[in-house]
């Protein structure tokens, strides 16, 4: 256990180096955008209108009491949706699309020899293969987290519209209530920690897989179960940290 | 010239590998034989810096290579071919990219002297057209061919080769053997072939290593391997009911 964590930070320590031609660094960052990005919008916008509309709903179910305000269904949905739900959900989701994207790519590179083939050129292979995941991890999961907040928002909107729980102008007036910008930047914040987490452990798990497919197999799983836990955890010790 | 002093390597209590020293010369196909799980794979690992010895050294030229650091490996590393047991194709890229990756690497060349390069290194394993295919498009020949023409695109100095005809049919390994003794002699490189196959000991054996339960326990060469008395090493080579025949026909 120890081991694994020292070997983890020597990872980390390889990966973080200048890379040797920027502009091949830059090809590879290109295609990680896309790759682990863009393709990543397409779960991302469904599930978040269906976790903000499901937000709204909830909120409104359990403040269905004439002492409450109606703004307040709006600023719930807005506090639960930029808070939690975007930072952390669409990062576990995230975390499963991507971990296991980035653990079975490293992998089988890992078995086929495409590494050793990288390292006898001479190549630092952690620097060349993991750090453009990383790095478009950290760039690109803030944009999907915006995103989603404010398709979640749009999702409550529309739950609001549909179900006629509040009026939607109701509904709006409150997500404008009592706005703190520091929320924002605190889903930012974790949004950064979770992306570092899910790339990072994915790349270590991957990197490091030996033996055959079957191995390739579980270390993506592998990969998705340790980087959920851990954004789970961080989680905590963020909000508690950063939120009191 | 690669010379390989005292080698030793265990993994875990199974020693694979026992004060292996020999040295692989310029301008030949220098062969390491041997039956399946003798070690040949693990000497190769270690000539190219995969795996560290647990004794001994390998140097390329009087200068060491095992136990260094990356940066003062680089150097020696720039100028190593080598074709892995599976090929190691990059499968995220096509032929063309595959053949081109080292000269983008390690080059400033022009595209357009790159391309040049590559178009001549495919030709030279006589693949032609092929440039836009994907890895998981070619046969398993054309795979070990593109591998050969990735390995010496960059002019090696050294050209490691694991088992460069396993699972090739007869006609085809041959050609492979040949383009790799022909490139051997025109660019005069160092080049070392693990094989276990006996047509291409016979064909390309221009010095040969035998491993034996991880020693050194023959060397040699095509012409006088098959009159020999070493019997581990005659049991290796009339191991087969064809070599068998052959022989008591003799
Ligand atoms: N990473 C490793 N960990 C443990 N044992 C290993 C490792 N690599 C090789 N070995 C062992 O070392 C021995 C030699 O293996 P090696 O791959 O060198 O054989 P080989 O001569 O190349 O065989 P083949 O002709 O089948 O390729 C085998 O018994 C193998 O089990
Ligand atoms: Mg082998």
């Amino acid at each position: 256990m120890l081991k694994t964590i020292g070997d983890y930070f020597i990872l980390i320590g390889q990966t973080f180096q200048r890379p040797p031609k920027f502009s091949i660094f830059r090809r590879q960052l290109m295609h990680e955008f896309y790759n682990l990005g863009v393709s990543s919008f397409g779960i991302v916008s469904i599930l978040s209108v269906f976790v903000g509309a499901v937000a709204a709903i909830l909120v409104a179910y359990n403040t269905d009491n004439p002492m409450f305000p109606e703004e307040l269904i709006g600023f719930s949905t807005r506090q639960m949706v930029i808070l939690e739900f975007s930072p952390t959900i669409i990062s576990i989701i995230l975390a499963g699309k991507l971990g296991s994207q980035i653990a079975s790519e490293l992998g089988t590179m890992r078995v086929t020899q495409q590494i050793d083939a990288l390292q006898v050129m001479g190549i630092n292979t952690a620097n060349y293969l993991i750090l453009p995941k990383i790095i478009a991890c950290l760039l690109f999961m803030p944009v999907l987290i915006v995103f989603s907040i404010a398709l979640g928002l749009i999702g409550g909107w529309a739950a609001c519209l549909l179900t006629n729980i509040i009026t939607p102008y109701n509904y709006i007036l409150g997500l404008r209530s009592w706005f703190d910008p520091f929320s924002v930047y605190f889903a930012l914040i974790k949004t950064e920690v979770f992306a570092f987490l899910i790339s990072s452990i994915a790349g270590f798990i991957g990197y490091n897989v030996k033996g055959g497919s079957v191995e390739v197999g579980k270390a993506s799983t592998k990969g998705v179960v340790h980087s959920s836990i851990l954004i789970i955890i961080f989680d905590l010790i963020l909000t508690q940290t950063l939120l009191t | 010239m690669i010379t390989v002093k005292n080698i030793s390597k265990s993994f875990g209590d199974k020693l694979v590998l026992d004060d292996i020293s020999l040295s692989f010369r310029r301008g030949m196909t220098n062969l390491v034989i041997g039956e399946s799980g003798s070690g040949k794979t693990v000497l190769m690992k270690i000539c190219t810096g995969l795996v560290e010895p647990d004794a001994g050294e390998v140097l390329f030229n009087d200068i060491r290579f095992s136990n260094r650091s990356e940066d003062i490996r680089v150097d020696i590393r720039k100028d190593m071919g080598v074709l892995f047991q599976g090929g190691a194709l990059f499968d995220s890229m096509n032929v063309e990219q595959n053949v081109m990756f080292p000269l983008n690497m390690f080059t400033n060349m022009s595209y357009k002297e790159k391309l040049e390069r590559v178009n001549f290194c495919l030709n030279r394993v006589n693949l032609n057209n092929i440039n836009k295919l994907m890895t998981n498009e070619l046969s398993g020949g054309m795979m070990k061919r593109v591998a050969i023409a990735r390995a010496i695109a960059n002019s090696p100095k050294y050209l490691f080769c694991d088992e460069p005809n396993s699972g090739l049919d007869p006609v085809t390994s041959e050609i492979i053997d040949a383009l790799i003794l022909e490139i051997t002699e025109e660019y005069n490189i160092t080049t070392v072939i693990n094989t276990h196959d006996m047509n291409s000991v016979m064909m390309i054996g221009q010095s040969i290593n035998f491993l034996y339960k991880g020693q050194l326990w023959w060397q040699g060469n095509s012409s006088n391997i098959l009159h020999t008395d070493n019997e581990e090493l005659n049991n290796f080579i009339f191991s087969t009911e064809l070599t068998k025949r052959l022989k008591n026909n003799k």
